[in-house]
């Protein structure tokens, strides 16, 4: 009942948001932090370390930036067609991937997302260097004019409420329940019957689907799909906001891109710009020696101690 | 060459450069790209062989580590006037020094914790070092001059060969050569096998095992620093090159697995003439080869072409 009214009030939160804080500033956290949930379900909740997340964010971009400046379908059809694209790329890469275990996964999903890299860099409709550029909002079911951005605001605000619906749903779900098992004791989850690369590969599916939800929506946002969606940077960028905010958390992910995604838009202006990378080595440095749960790990084990 | 064989006044060499339409030169010329490239692929992924056997973790900052190798090379020949071939002993020294440092400090505190962390945090590193790079240099790239001993080149019947570059594939050779011989034939590298077989009971023996393993890892970043010296005279020395070939050798690390360093090594020159034979025949699939040979093995031998585990 407790946590009820919390998302109750986060919700109302971030439904009057907009009107004391830059919505495409707003839309960019909530792309990434569906991103990051995305990323979470692997990471935190079946301990598969992905390192080639990019690419199914750079997907989803591009297949919607593509179909809504060639065929001007609506945006609500735009992002599901992102989002299918990433979950076939998804099921594909996935198969491949769950036959190695550990530092070797992380390795080939970062191994196959270079080998998106350099497809997109040479296939024809993907606008190269220049990206996709000037992609149309278009109008939702036809009727809402998204060009605005405080409608475009609240349709990205249902797409995340979604795809974090979608991800507490899984985690509370019987097979939710297995793949913790699976990250807990893989031999035991074995010795008990279970598939266990086929439960691996399912939830691989599912976190490049909800990645590509998401870069299609960015897409949407910034009217533009370009290569550095693709690149390894944003995978690492990904798996930093993941860290910081506490990976196997609810919220940890969304906390670790409001805070990242703060964090560059702060520096990005200034000469401070050149420093980001700097930057976020030192955090990804002090997260594993001495902060591994993360902000919102620490917080709930602050809270346990001193009222739990 | 192809123009020139339509020509009446063909030469005898042209003739022969020209055999079932494939123009020999030009192959050739790739294929010795193509094994500069496997030398530094099989330098590189036998150094992270290296370190996984005994701490069972992957270094991330291995391309940074290459990259900081080409730049500590420019700068002791523009800061300090220390030559290519002073650079060539004593970079990799400082690099492994920088090694055993981050190993002490870094990654020993973590060795119990999931080996994910140590991933993440030699990203870390590696995503410090190449940001400090672009701050200072710029991601442009700074030109470094072949050493005036290999200058120039021989010619032989079907190519050009300059004198550099055959010396990269010699001295990788000898350098890949005499670890793998000192890893497999001699008693410091029983040492090491022994340790990366069951450390609990090595240190039984009263072998110092956490000493092992930080010369271990300082040697095998070091070779990585060796690589970036050896690479400065031929790719342009820039904060981009460290991850732009590290990605590909994890590609290769996967394709040849991590269980033997005669593999690593092998699966290394092979992918470089892969690569190269592939600019030749198909060059839009030459970055991308690598990786689509990764796919094939994973769906055949997912454990690797050299790989022991099921």
């Amino acid at each position: 009942m407790k946590i009820n009214k919390l998302y109750l009030f986060l919700i109302a939160l971030a439904l009057v948001a907009p009107t004391f804080i830059y919505p495409v500033f707003l839309m960019k956290v909530l792309c990434f932090a569906l991103f990051a949930c995305a990323f979470n379900l692997l990471l935190g909740f079946v301990g598969l370390l992905s390192f080639g997340h990019a690419v199914f964010l750079g997907t989803g971009g591009y297949v919607t930036g593509y179909l809504m400046i060639e065929t001007g379908i609506s945006p609500e059809l735009g992002v599901l067609a992102g989002t299918a694209a990433a979950a076939v790329i998804g099921a594909v890469y996935g198969k491949l991937a769950v036959k190695r275990e550990g530092i070797y996964f992380a390795m080939v999903t970062l191994a196959l997302a270079q080998l998106a890299f350099f497809f997109y860099l040479q296939a024809p409709f993907t606008g190269g260097e220049d990206g996709l550029q000037g992609v149309p909002r278009g109008s939702l079911f036809g009727i809402i004019d998204l060009s605005d951005n405080s409608a475009m605001y609240y349709f990205v605000l249902a797409i995340f409420l979604f795809g974090f619906w979608l991800v507490h749903r899984t985690i509370h779900s019987p097979f939710g329940q297995i793949l913790k098992a699976i990250r807990e004791n893989e031999p035991r989850a074995i010795s008990l019957g279970y598939n266990v690369n086929d439960y691996k590969w399912a939830a691989f599916v599912i976190s490049s689907a909800l990645a590509g939800m998401a870069g299609s929506t960015k897409t949407l946002v910034f009217q533009l799909a370009s290569l550095t969606d693709v690149h390894w940077h944003m995978s690492g960028e990904v798996v930093l906001m993941t860290l910081l905010g506490g990976m196997g958390t609810i919220f940890g992910p969304v906390v670790g891109a409001g805070v990242v995604v703060t964090i560059q838009n702060y520096m990005s202006g200034g000469e401070l710009g050149n420093y980001i990378h700097i930057i976020m080595g030192v955090i990804f440095i002090v997260c594993v020696l001495a902060f591994r749960s993360g902000i919102v790990g620490e917080f709930q084990k602050l809270m346990k101690k001193n009222f739990g | 060459m192809i123009t020139a064989s339509h020509n009446s006044f063909v030469s005898l060499g042209d003739v022969m450069a020209t055999i079932f339409g494939i123009n020999l030169f030009a192959l050739s010329g790739q294929l010795l790209v193509g094994l500069i490239n496997g030398s530094f692929y099989a330098l590189l992924s036998l150094g992270l062989a290296i370190i996984f056997g005994l701490l069972k973790i992957i270094n991330f900052a291995q391309g940074a580590m290459y990259m900081l190798g080409a730049f500590f090379a420019w700068m002791a020949l523009n800061y300090m006037g220390i030559n290519y071939w002073a650079a060539l002993i004593l970079v990799p020294i400082a690099i492994g020094i920088i090694a055993i440092l981050i190993e002490r400090f870094l990654v020993r505190p973590i060795a119990n914790e999931d080996h994910l962390y140590s991933l993440l945090l030699t990203f870390g590193i590696a995503l410090i070092l190449q940001g400090m790079f672009t701050h200072i240099y710029g991601s442009s790239g700074l030109p470094y001059s072949i050493p005036d001993e290999l200058k120039g080149g021989t010619k032989l019947p079907f190519m050009y060969l300059p004198n550099y570059r055959a010396w990269i594939i010699v001295i990788s050779l000898i350098v890949c050569g005499s670890t793998w011989w000192v890893i497999e034939k001699t008693k410091l590298g029983a040492y090491l096998r022994a340790g990366t077989e069951n450390p609990q009971l090595m240190q039984g023996f009263g072998i110092n095992v956490p000493l092992i393993t930080t010369l271990t890892f300082g040697f095998g970043v070091g070779l990585a620093g060796f690589a970036g010296v050896l690479a400065a005279p031929v790719y342009s020395v820039s904060p981009e090159m460290g991850s732009n070939i590290l990605i590909v050798v994890f590609a290769i690390v996967v394709i040849g697995g991590m269980g033997s360093i005669g593999g690593a090594i092998l699966t290394g020159l092979l992918m470089g003439v892969v690569e190269g034979l592939t600019k030749f025949f198909y060059p839009e699939a030459s970055t991308t080869v690598i990786f689509l040979f990764m796919v094939i093995v994973l769906l055949i031998k997912p454990a690797g072409l050299f790989g022991k585990e099921a």
